[in-house]
């Protein structure tokens, strides 16, 4: 098991290496710079002025030794001004010499500065993610109950009508992404035009001040998306206990139903729902986004757009690390965990 | 002119409309809160004479109320539709819609009527008749086939130019009369109009034509690639399947708001890198249908030799139709790729659509490969495949012609769920504006455009996002009536 979770880990650390490279490779495409100068010096620079930007900030250096700066293995840019001032990735301007670094890198804890936040990544990311985990905790609070006892109770009798009306209705949930249910919810719930003002289209307030009014609107929205789909495993996973052999003894000794579905399959019908639900944490981060943009909640989704739109190389690192530790280690605790709840598998 | 309202000289049957709607409602409720609290499984009621009847007691009684209540909501849903034909505008916005929609009417009872007929002769699809859901789910995809194909490709069904405004009907709510209307115009807007005075209605059926020409060609494609390097990976393990699976959980393991974001900007599309993958994915099919007609066919050369020459010629002119555009197939500032000359080029496909199509194809195959090496690694402990390598085929011939066929039923029904999913992923681009310019008609940049004024005016936004939901709807209806259907056998 030990030996497991290394390997698991060592793959996981070359996936983030492997992942960070391409996104470095991508924002650090010379378009991409350009648009990068030109929105933090001047739009109207001339392309002489672009690539001495780009220069005096190691931006024009080969791409390994760009991307060995930002892991901290390779020392840091020093340009020296013509009239001596002395600039480089490392230290502030009016850093005396012996307080000057010459490696800075994610592995000195160096997460560099966003462009366009103006601020430390690190603090930005650590900041926003709080506010996501906020928002991905109350939704998994109203999507993980909800979808279970939507797929046990449709696989606890399979092909009853109340097994088609809730598969149905888990179909429609997973036939609807978060743009579409955002939108309707707003419309329906929040706007003028249907006069029922239940909530608040907009989440901004609930960044300091969660409140009923502002939060259901953004928490059911992503909830619905990701329950369909883990009602459906559920419901398989439910069908197929019913049928085993266990389950016609129990019936046969007289068990009422209510004891057999609580009792006896419930515990085994919930394994592999469990993994489905890790396994969909990853995907929630989809919908973070998608509803933090929609519903103006400046969580980590909302932090990823403006990274991307404004070219932010360093704050895009991060955050493309931050969601592929996300990803692996749901992979790894669902698998563990799978493990731990089956004991008919081992891993060896 | 009066501005229409919604069901006009009908309207006397919305109180009934919404009575057996609510009616509905209810005893579905009822149907449920007394499966789950009410006494055990219902049992069929035995006659004197020794038949059955269906459940007694209150289940009995619910299910009838659930049927009878559905029956009378789909008989009246019908009504509107007909007498909105017949009606046209007097019967309101409804009305209008039915009646400008009618050439879809027509041929989806055709297809519908012939289907039925048929169905014990069609396979698979003829079964699909069979269990209601697959044909709900059908008849909603082949609704917004139709509409888009009709709509896009012969302009049909649209009532005024979606690129076009027209001076004051800037937000102007469903059924509002066109302000300085001519004669031949069609006299109202019926879905309203939107935030730049466009007409709703017609952008709706525009932007069914997108979807309806990339989600499922992507998908394809997707699928070709999958299943390409899938049955490989599958079939021989080892380093190659690592290597590959690794690949595919490297790609599974971005998030696809920022996969899109990074390969769909302009600067990225400027350095060419999309075409470069475009050259690279789309190679895929040609590859498939190489190795697959090789596979079978090698052992009579005759056959082969001329099969496969005209089948890749085919294939390489459409390939390389596809990748170039105005001649080039990468045209930048420092650099230029010759292409097919603009004269044999025969699909026009602009570098956003282009784009936007590799991204698409781009995130999907991934999880196609590993639904494919996952068949794959079972299949190939069957009988016949051990049989197969008893008679010395070789590895390409087991696994297109033994492996592939027998993995056909989870991959039809993962095709149909994934078109509904690549239909999300074109309206997320759409929702964060990559890739299509801001006026396209598509669903998703539409709702983009109407989010911003979503609590004054929600229509513009409103009817693609139910467009969208009814078209994704239907897909996993259809998959489900497939999956349901190819168990039985």
């Amino acid at each position: 098991m030990g030996l497991f979770i290394l390997r698991r880990l060592g793959v996981m650390i070359v996936t983030a290496l492997c992942l960070t490279f391409i996104v470095f490779f991508l924002t650090n495409l010379y378009p991409n710079l350009e648009k990068l100068a030109k929105s933090q010096g001047n739009v109207r620079m001339s392309d002489e002025a672009v690539s001495s930007f780009l220069d005096k900030r190691g931006y024009l250096d080969p791409m390994p030794v760009k991307f060995g700066r930002w892991l901290g293995v390779v020392p840091g840019w020093v340009t020296q001004s013509p009239d001596g001032t002395v600039t480089g990735r490392c230290f502030a301007k009016d850093a005396p010499p012996e307080q000057r670094p010459t490696f800075c890198g994610v592995l000195q804890g160096n997460w560099g500065q966003s462009t366009v936040f103006k601020d430390d990544v690190g603090s930005i990311v650590l900041d926003r993610l709080g506010k996501t985990g906020t928002l991905m905790g109350f939704v998994l609070l109203v999507m993980v109950p909800a979808s279970l006892i939507v797929g046990v109770l449709a696989g606890m009798r399979e092909g009853s009508a109340l097994d088609r009306s809730l598969s149905t209705f888990s179909i429609a949930t997973t036939a609807t992404p978060e743009y579409v249910s955002g939108v309707i919810f707003i419309a329906v719930f929040s706007s003028s035009a249907f006069g029922l003002k239940w909530f608040k289209g907009s989440a901004r307030s609930a960044m300091e001040d969660i409140t009923f009014e502002n939060f259901t609107l953004p928490v059911l929205t992503i909830a619905l998306y990701g329950m369909g789909y883990i009602a459906r495993m559920t419901r398989a996973s439910m069908t197929e206990v019913m049928t085993t052999q266990y389950i016609r003894t129990a019936r046969l000794k007289g068990v009422s139903f209510g004891n057999i579905v609580l009792k006896h399959a419930l515990r085994n019908a919930l394994i592999a729902p469990f993994t489905v639900i890790m396994l969909q944490i990853p995907w929630l981060l989809n919908g973070v986004v998608i509803v933090e943009t929609l519903f103006n909640y400046r969580g980590f989704g909302w932090v990823l757009v403006q990274a991307a739109g404004g070219n932010d190389i360093e704050l895009l690192l991060a955050v493309s690390v931050v969601s592929v530790i996300v990803v692996l280690l749901t992979q790894l605790i669902s698998d563990i965990g799978y493990v731990l709840l089956n004991p008919r598998i081992r891993i060896s | 002119m009066e501005p229409l309202i919604w069901t006009g000289t009908l309207s006397g049957l919305n109180v009934a409309f919404f009575a057996v709607a609510a009616a509905l409602a209810v005893s579905v409720v009822a149907r449920m809160v007394f499966a789950v609290f009410g006494p055990a499984a219902a049992r069929p009621g035995v006659n004197s004479d020794g038949t059955l009847t269906g459940p007694v007691g209150v289940t009995g009684v619910l299910s009838k109320a659930v049927r009878y209540s559905f029956s009378a909501l789909a008989t009246l849903v019908l009504i509107y539709v007909l007498g909105g034909v017949i009606l046209g505008t007097r019967a309101g916005i409804v009305g209008g819609l039915a009646r400008n929609m009618l050439p879809v009417w027509i041929v989806l009872i055709v297809l519908f009527a012939v289907s039925i007929t048929f169905k014990r002769k069609l396979g698979l699809y003829g079964k699909l008749f069979d269990s209601t859901i697959g044909m709900i789910g059908f008849a909603l995809v082949m609704f917004w086939v139709v509409t888009g194909i009709m709509g896009g490709a012969f302009d049909m069904l649209i009532t005024h130019d979606p690129l076009s405004q027209f001076p004051g009907m800037k937000n102007k709510l469903p059924g509002t009369p066109l302000s300085g209307a001519g004669e031949q115009d069609y006299q109202w807007f019926l879905l309203g109009g939107d935030n730049l005075a466009r007409d709703v209605f017609s952008r709706l059926i525009k932007g069914a034509w997108i979807v309806v020409k990339i989600a499922p060609m992507a998908t394809l494609f997707a699928f070709m690639v999958g299943i390409t390097l899938g049955l490989p990976a599958g079939y021989y393990g080892g380093r190659l399947d690592t290597f590959l699976s690794f690949l595919a959980n490297l790609i599974l393991a971005f998030p696809v708001i920022l996969l899109f974001y990074l390969l769909v900007t302009p600067e990225i599309v400027a350095t060419g890198i999309p075409n470069f993958m475009a050259a690279v994915l789309f190679a895929f099919p040609i590859i498939f249908c190489a190795v697959l007609l090789n596979a079978r066919y090698f052992t009579q050369p005759a056959l082969r030799t001329p099969l496969l020459i005209v089948v890749l010629g085919g294939l390489v002119w459409t390939y390389l139709a596809l990748i170039s555009n105005n001649g080039s197939i990468v045209a930048n500032d420092s650099y230029r790729i010759p292409g097919l000359p603009a004269a044999l080029d025969w699909i026009d496909m602009g570098s956003g659509l282009l784009t936007v199509f590799v991204a698409v194809v781009f995130v999907n195959a991934p999880t196609v490969f590993r639904i494919v090496r996952g068949l794959a690694l079972d299949i190939k402990t069957r009988d016949y495949v051990a049989a197969a390598q008893t008679r010395g085929e070789g590895p390409w011939y087991i696994m297109l012609w033994e492996i592939l066929p027998n993995a056909r039923g989870p991959l039809i029904v993962d095709f149909c769920l994934r078109i509904g999913y690549t239909t999300i992923l074109l309206g997320t681009l759409g929702f964060f504006g990559l890739g299509l310019e801001s006026e396209s008609p598509d669903w998703g940049t539409t709702i983009n455009s109407g989010r911003q004024l979503l609590s004054i005016y929600p229509h513009a936004a409103m009817a693609p996002a139910f467009a969208l939901m009814t078209l994704v709807l239907g897909l996993n209806l259809l998959a489900d009536g497939l999956r349901e259907e190819s168990l039985r056998d």
